[in-house]
């Protein structure tokens, strides 16, 4: 049992995917314009998380090594399309207001990169809590952003009007994501700078997904970037 | 006439209005990632248009003649990532073979797009905004063409950011980003454009 509240610690804090390891860039700039949004989506993302966390443990010896991304994604594809038809059915205003960004839960990285990362080698039952985790941890950090983008842009609380003040209506626009995140990335320097100074190990903090592409590790993009090496290679 | 101004429309508010990028923040790993340097950029961009033109042509041939005649449109998510994926390989795999000029320059980053959100997200558009084929592959090309522009973009700017002294903390991603905004205030302008 302690293996499992281990992986949930994991996921909230340590290894936040948003806050720390600045992974599902899209979504999380897409969806946070209110607080409410970015739970659902939290929600959502969660739930496809843990699920095909704990199947592809389950399977994790029969799916061979070679097709093994094709496998996760054709599992996860299926549990995003679940949820998807759950949502339609049961939640219809969170449908429609997240739109296209539920069947791009697909293409998260977040979810391929625990995968290949924690499930593929691990039993069923710490992968489902792994999932579960990192699935807190991007609904807590969604949460977070989209209260704070509400709250500047629309002077709003979850939806109640507050009234103090003139709300900034552009970061409830498309640049006010951006604003947010580089000010979040930012305070993630400044924490990063400032840990290094005290001799701490920072290495697990990524300053975004930002440095390049084809030096990236740690993330989904790792294993394209092998691909693309070997190629270059042969070439 | 309609159709020839109904494929302008889709060309221009694509493209510009409603940027893949800079509005609905689909394909954001790239546009951070391989906005180091403008020739790279622009290599990407090529890519990134050759591959969503393509593969919304595809998925719009699948969803038309496959899963709408055998009712199977909820499965529309996972037909269309194991089409996209198993394309980009064919396409990494003949330019190999035949065009290996090409692939010399774009090859490195077919594999970065097979699970890029954009292309999926096209696919996904053209089904919701129920596109014909040829729409939704102008659409697919419209909107490629906007990633790049804003791509390039990018690339130059932040080629000019390199030689400015920027405080210690915004260094990296952080300025990325603010000139990204930056760059959404600015298409957000193109919101003017009546259509």
């Amino acid at each position: 049992m302690n293996k499992c509240v281990e992986r949930l610690y994991n996921g909230v804090i340590k290894e936040n995917p948003t806050l720390v390891l600045m992974l599902g860039m899209c979504p999380t700039l897409a969806v946070t314009t209110s607080a409410i949004n970015g739970l659902g989506m939290g929600l959502t993302t969660t739930a496809v998380l843990a699920l095909s966390n704990a199947i592809i443990a389950s399977l994790r010896k029969i799916i061979p090594d070679k097709i093994r991304i094709p496998a996760f994604i054709v599992i996860i594809a299926s549990f995003v399309t679940i949820m998807q038809l759950l949502l339609q059915a049961y939640i219809p205003s969170l449908y429609s207001s997240l739109g296209i960004y539920i069947p791009l839960i697909v293409v998260n990285c977040i979810i391929l990169g625990r995968a290949e990362s924690y499930a593929y080698k691990n039993p069923v039952l710490p992968s489902f809590f792994d999932g579960l985790g990192m699935g807190l941890g991007f609904t807590c950090s969604l949460t977070l952003i989209g209260l704070l983008r509400e709250f500047v842009g629309g002077c709003s609380v979850f939806g109640h009007e507050l009234g103090w003040f003139e709300p900034v209506g552009i970061f409830r626009m498309a640049p006010g994501a951006f604003f947010v995140l580089a000010l979040l990335t930012a305070i993630q320097n400044k924490v990063k700078i400032a840990g290094t100074k005290k001799g701490k190990d920072m290495s697990k903090i990524q300053s975004g997904c930002g440095c390049d592409c084809l030096n990236c590790s740690d993330t989904g993009c790792k294993d394209r970037k092998e691909v693309s090496e070997i190629k270059e290679e042969e070439l | 006439m309609s159709t020839v101004r109904d494929l302008l429309v889709i060309l221009i508010s694509s493209s510009l209005v409603s940027n893949v990028v800079l509005s609905q923040f689909l394909g954001l790993c790239p546009f951070l990632g391989v906005s180091k340097k403008t020739d790279t950029a622009l290599g990407m961009g090529t890519a990134v248009i050759f591959v969503i033109t393509l593969s919304s042509a595809v998925a719009g041939c699948i969803y038309q003649f496959l899963l709408v005649p055998l009712n199977l449109e909820y499965l529309q998510t996972i037909v269309f990532i194991l089409v996209i994926a198993a394309l980009v390989q064919f396409v990494e795999m003949f330019l190999r073979k035949f065009l290996v000029g090409l692939y010399k320059s774009l090859g490195v980053y077919l594999p970065l797009i097979t699970t890029n959100c954009a292309v999926l997200g096209i696919a996904l558009t053209n089904v919701t905004k129920e596109y014909n084929i040829l729409y939704g592959t102008i659409n697919g090309f419209a909107t490629a063409v906007g990633f790049t522009i804003s791509i390039v973009l990018l690339a130059s700017i932040r080629q000019k950011l390199e030689d400015n002294d920027i405080p210690e903390a915004l260094k990296g991603m952080p300025i990325v980003l603010v000139t990204a905004g930056l760059m959404a205030i600015a298409f957000c302008g193109f919101g003017g454009l009546s259509m």
